[in-house]
């Protein structure tokens, strides 16, 4: 296949970081060619200001090298400025005669400085503050000049000043507004902004406006419409910036403020494109880094023919990058009609805190001094979620639990007391208050042992622990000193961690050594010892059937009136006809009440006498599909490109492939794998604890899904290209997953505890990722079918009969 | 009523149990870790889940249904669940390890009426 032609003109973030993106998903699909204005390889213009402040080299701000380029064999014209597009013959020129023709063509132009066209605007020593040259020439200046003053009191002008600050200059800002950074701040973060600012040697003129440059052939003086004069040599504006539309507008190309594009970034002109600072979205253009990302994003997932819901706009943050002072700014900060606001001020630690509340969302922030929380709040502000009674907890920072509950108190103690607590054991807010109040219970565990709330699936813990504290008071027992269960005070990582010191090799010795208060432990502790210990030493120690569960000791599903089901393993779903006629065969013989597809792609026989399982396993011969354990259950599949006239990849062959490598695999929850051959996820793989997801040309690995108590999408790990590769990926996270959850902690909310970067982190290394495959080998080595163990031993197998009746003592 | 033998403690792993039918009623015989003998109605009182495929700790076992902890020795379930079922007496030849069923030693709140009499 003829690989397309793509052009991308404008050499910079936002460009390239789509061609990455495009390189990835669809490697072979385009013949690359770039254009740059600039003589440099794609630079991190943000980190301009750092370069200026001493804090970066200028060889640290390169992004992609010279052989970046030549390695994904694209054709770059660094220095050359694209002067026309010919839209009908699908061509561009350079300024230096260079031309290219394309299919695609992305506009990536950025955007210019605003330059004001004041009377000797001209004159040497007038810049902005935007490229390479720029800062070069600020260096210079530094070097002969004194005095510089920057037009312009926002984010860019304070960085520039921060930076030739830094260089010696005598600096003023000058300020056509009140106050600094009118446009993320409010009036009292400013000023306190501005004290510690001129604390650092920065001087500001206030409500000025810069009427003319006087001087030479170089810059002397600024002039102000109130006649006032500045003397300055150097003068850099930085009161805004411009899209670079000049080459969209001559092609015909429809434009606004920037390059009008919908949301696929696609242009008016087929095969046309614009992304980053030169385009403009749904009326807005951005000039902050993480939307152009964004759209980046989803440009090259277009480019790359994969399924994308398309761009939808970006809320933005901002952090001051100077250095002694925490600036963070959000969404609206101002009150604006239905708003409110909560602030917190500290003059003495210099901190201000204000949130902006619009119904029950959160729609802004503004933080100075502290901007620990900038992140979260951030995030909390995308999301859209409700913060309804959190909303001092989130002023006063996440961690201040003290004062910040206080809201949720109220919420608590305002409750009906016939209101259902815990849904799962029909738990009233009454009933924990009693245990509370008359029982003593002064911790989450000892109202679970006493009322069952939260004994279930643990939804309510929050409520139950806020309840807690509410009646208990000051003798509200510590609750993060929880034990895994109530025999001990021990955490899974205090356990985990004295298991591998001492080398424990049973549950009764762990329990032993480590001082339980119930010598034989309970239902809780017994099975989770009983997976750390495997976990741990896969080589040497004998599972203990007697700390699973039923499910898990009998290799079966025990159904409420005592009976079994089997499922056996049906490897990505795909069965025979002979395979069918055996299970109906067995199903007949055994006067199976009922047979089921499951939601897995598996057969469910439901209604088994106990003592008919070894039999009916025997007869099935086929394994085990531990439809019943803590253990990967099925990898669902899609048709795939097998059949299927949208798939892009054998999506049955990998999760075949995929359940083959990993069945028996004990785990510290249920495990579901799911692979689906398009975008379109037909095998529902973003709800999985691992789901791949092919694309052409590729796999996505997608972590952390959850379809059940609580559901929760998927989470992106990474893309891969080849199906070795998925397999790799998969072993290691499964391992890792092993080795970190707690028992019974499905992968969703173990990813939700510690953050899906801390597991991009330990799988991106290849050593990691090779070191962690070989221990779930090593595990995996040591299982056989349980069905067939159990059917070749006498001793395993009595215990699914009953002993010969009693003969009554009167016969 | 006479001791009937029922088989031999080796028959039941140790923290596992085994059913038997005595007298139309399904009992449970679990054997602790120390090697003692308990035997209990295999019915839950909370919905009737079979005591036997539960988790033996200590002297009670956990019903596999809703994780209900009823202790063996008195048939009682315990906290903060209500309730209670019918217990028997075993005995275990200490030499030949042969079991030996008692008869009824309490009797479970719960127990079916048609279980009464004897």
């Amino acid at each position: 296949m003829d690989r397309k032609k793509l052009v991308l003109v404008g050499n910079g973030m936002a460009g390239i970081r789509t061609i990455e993106h495009v390189l990835k998903l669809a490697p072979e699909a385009y013949e690359i060619t770039i254009f740059g204005s600039e003589p440099h390889p794609n630079y991190n213009r943000i980190m301009l200001s750092s370069v200026l402040a001493g804090g970066a080299d200028m060889s640290e701000v390169i992004l992609n090298d010279w052989s970046w380029y030549e390695e994904h064999r694209i054709r770059l014209h660094a220095g050359h400025t694209v002067t026309r597009i010919d839209p009908l013959a699908r061509k561009v020129y350079s300024d230096k005669g260079a031309a290219a023709d394309y299919d695609v063509l992305i506009l990536a132009t950025g955007s210019d400085p605003f330059m004001l066209p004041l009377p000797g605007a001209d004159k040497e020593g007038v810049i902005g503050f935007r490229d390479i040259k720029d800062c070069e020439t600020m260096l210079e200046a530094s070097r002969k000049y004194k005095k510089a003053a920057v037009i312009g009191g926002g984010l860019l002008g304070l960085e520039a000043a921060r930076g030739l600050l830094h260089l010696g200059m005598d600096v003023t800002v000058v300020h056509i507004h009140p106050y600094l950074m009118e446009r993320q701040l409010d009036e009292t973060a400013s000023k306190m902004l501005q004290k510690e600012l001129e604390a650092q040697g920065m001087k500001f003129l206030f409500r000025k406006h810069s009427e003319e440059i006087a001087g030479r052939k170089r810059a002397r003086e600024l002039v102000f419409s109130d006649r006032t004069r500045l003397e300055a040599d150097l003068i850099v504006m930085a009161v805004g910036i411009k899209p670079n539309v000049k080459l969209a507008r001559q092609a015909g190309i429809a434009v606004n403020r920037g390059i009008v594009v919908n949301d696929l970034m696609q242009t008016n002109i087929p095969g046309i494109y614009a992304v980053g600072e030169c385009a403009e979205h749904r009326g807005i253009t951005y000039g902050l880094v993480a939307p152009l990302y964004e759209q980046g994003a989803v440009l090259a997932k277009h480019l790359a023919g994969a399924e994308t819901e398309g761009y939808a706009g970006s809320v933005t943050s901002t952090k001051l990058k100077v250095s002694g002072v925490d600036v963070f700014s959000a969404g609206h900060f101002a009150e604006t009609e239905g708003a409110r606001s909560l602030r917190y001020q500290d003059e003495v630690d210099q901190v201000y805190k204000k949130i902006v509340i619009s119904g029950d969302r959160l729609i802004g922030a503004v933080l100075f001094g502290d901007t620990s929380d900038g992140s979260k709040l951030f995030s909390l502000m995308k999301k859209g979620e409700s913060v309804k009674g959190r909303e001092k907890e989130l002023l006063l920072g996440f961690s201040a639990q003290d004062s910040g509950t206080e809201t949720a108190e109220q919420r608590l103690a305002a409750m009906a007391d016939d209101e259902i607590i815990c849904g799962c054991n029909g738990v009233t807010k009454e009933t924990i208050k009693d245990a509370v109040l008359t029982k003593n219970c002064t911790t989450v565990a000892s109202v679970k042992a006493c009322t069952k709330a939260s004994g279930s699936c643990g939804g309510c813990k929050p409520l139950v622990q806020g309840l807690v504290q509410l009646y208990a008071g000051d003798a509200a027992g510590e609750p993060a000193k929880e034990g895994i269960c109530g025999c001990t005070t021990l955490t899974r990582d205090e356990i985990v961690a004295e298991m591998s010191r001492m080398k424990l090799q049973s549950v009764q010795e762990t329990m032993h050594v480590l001082g339980w208060n119930n010598p034989e432990g309970c239902s809780k502790c017994r099975p989770s010892l009983n997976y750390y210990l495997g976990m741990l030493f896969p080589e040497s120690y004998a599972d203990e059937k007697e700390s699973r569960f039923t499910n898990e000791r009998y290799h079966a599903n025990i159904q409420k009136d005592g009976t079994y089901s089997v499922v056996p393993r049906i490897y990505g779903g795909v069965t025979s006809p002979s395979e069918l006629k055996k299970i109906a065969e067995v199903a007949e013989k055994y006067d199976v009440p009922m047979v089921k597809i499951t939601g897995g792609q598996r057969i469910d026989l439901l209604g088994v006498k106990k003592e008919d399982l070894p039999n009916m396993w025997a007869e099935l011969d086929m394994p085990s599909g531990y439809a019943y354990g803590k253990a990967l259950r099925t990898v669902k599949t899609c048709v795939g490109s097998t059949f299927c006239r949208f798939g892009t990849q054998d999506s049955i062959g990998m999760g075949v492939r995929l359940e083959k490598e990993f069945e028996r695999l004990n785990t510290p929850a249920k495990v579901k794998l799911a692979v689906s051959g398009c975008p379109r996820n037909c095998a529902e793989a973003t709800i999985k604890d691992f789901g791949v997801v092919a694309i052409d040309g590729g796999w996505e690995l997608h972590v952390g899904g959850n379809g059940g108590v609580h559901v929760r999408a998927t989470e992106l790990l990474c893309v891969v290209k080849t199906e070795d590769e998925v397999v790799e990926w998969a072993g290691a996270f499964l391992q890792y997953y092993r080795e970190n959850a707690q028992w019974n902690e499905r992968t969703s909310v173990w990813i939700e505890r510690v953050g899906l970067e801390s597991v991009k982190k330990a799988l991106e290394n290849k050593e990691d990722r090779i070191a962690l495959f070989a221990r779930v080998k090593q595990a995996l080595s040591r299982l056989n079918d349980p069905w067939k163990e159990i059917v070749a031993d006498g001793a395993l197998r009595k215990n699914f009969e009953p002993l010969p009746e009693a003969a009554s003592a009167r016969n | 009523m006479a001791k009937i033998h029922i088989g031999n403690v080796s028959d039941i792993d140790r923290k596992g149990a085994r059913t038997i039918l005595f007298e139309g009623t399904e009992i449970a015989l679990f054997r602790l870790a120390d090697g003692s003998v308990l035997a209990v109605e295999n019915k839950c009182p909370h919905k009737g889940g079979k005591l036997s495929e539960g988790m033996v700790c200590g002297r009670a076992v956990h019903c596999p249904l809703h994780d209900w902890k009823i202790d063996l020795s008195s048939g009682r379930v315990c906290e903060p669940d209500t309730g209670s079922v019918a217990t028997y007496a075993v005995e275990v030849d200490p030499i030949s390890g042969a079991m030996y069923l008692c008869g009824r030693s309490g009797r479970g709140e719960t127990a079916p009426p048609d279980q009464a009499a004897g």
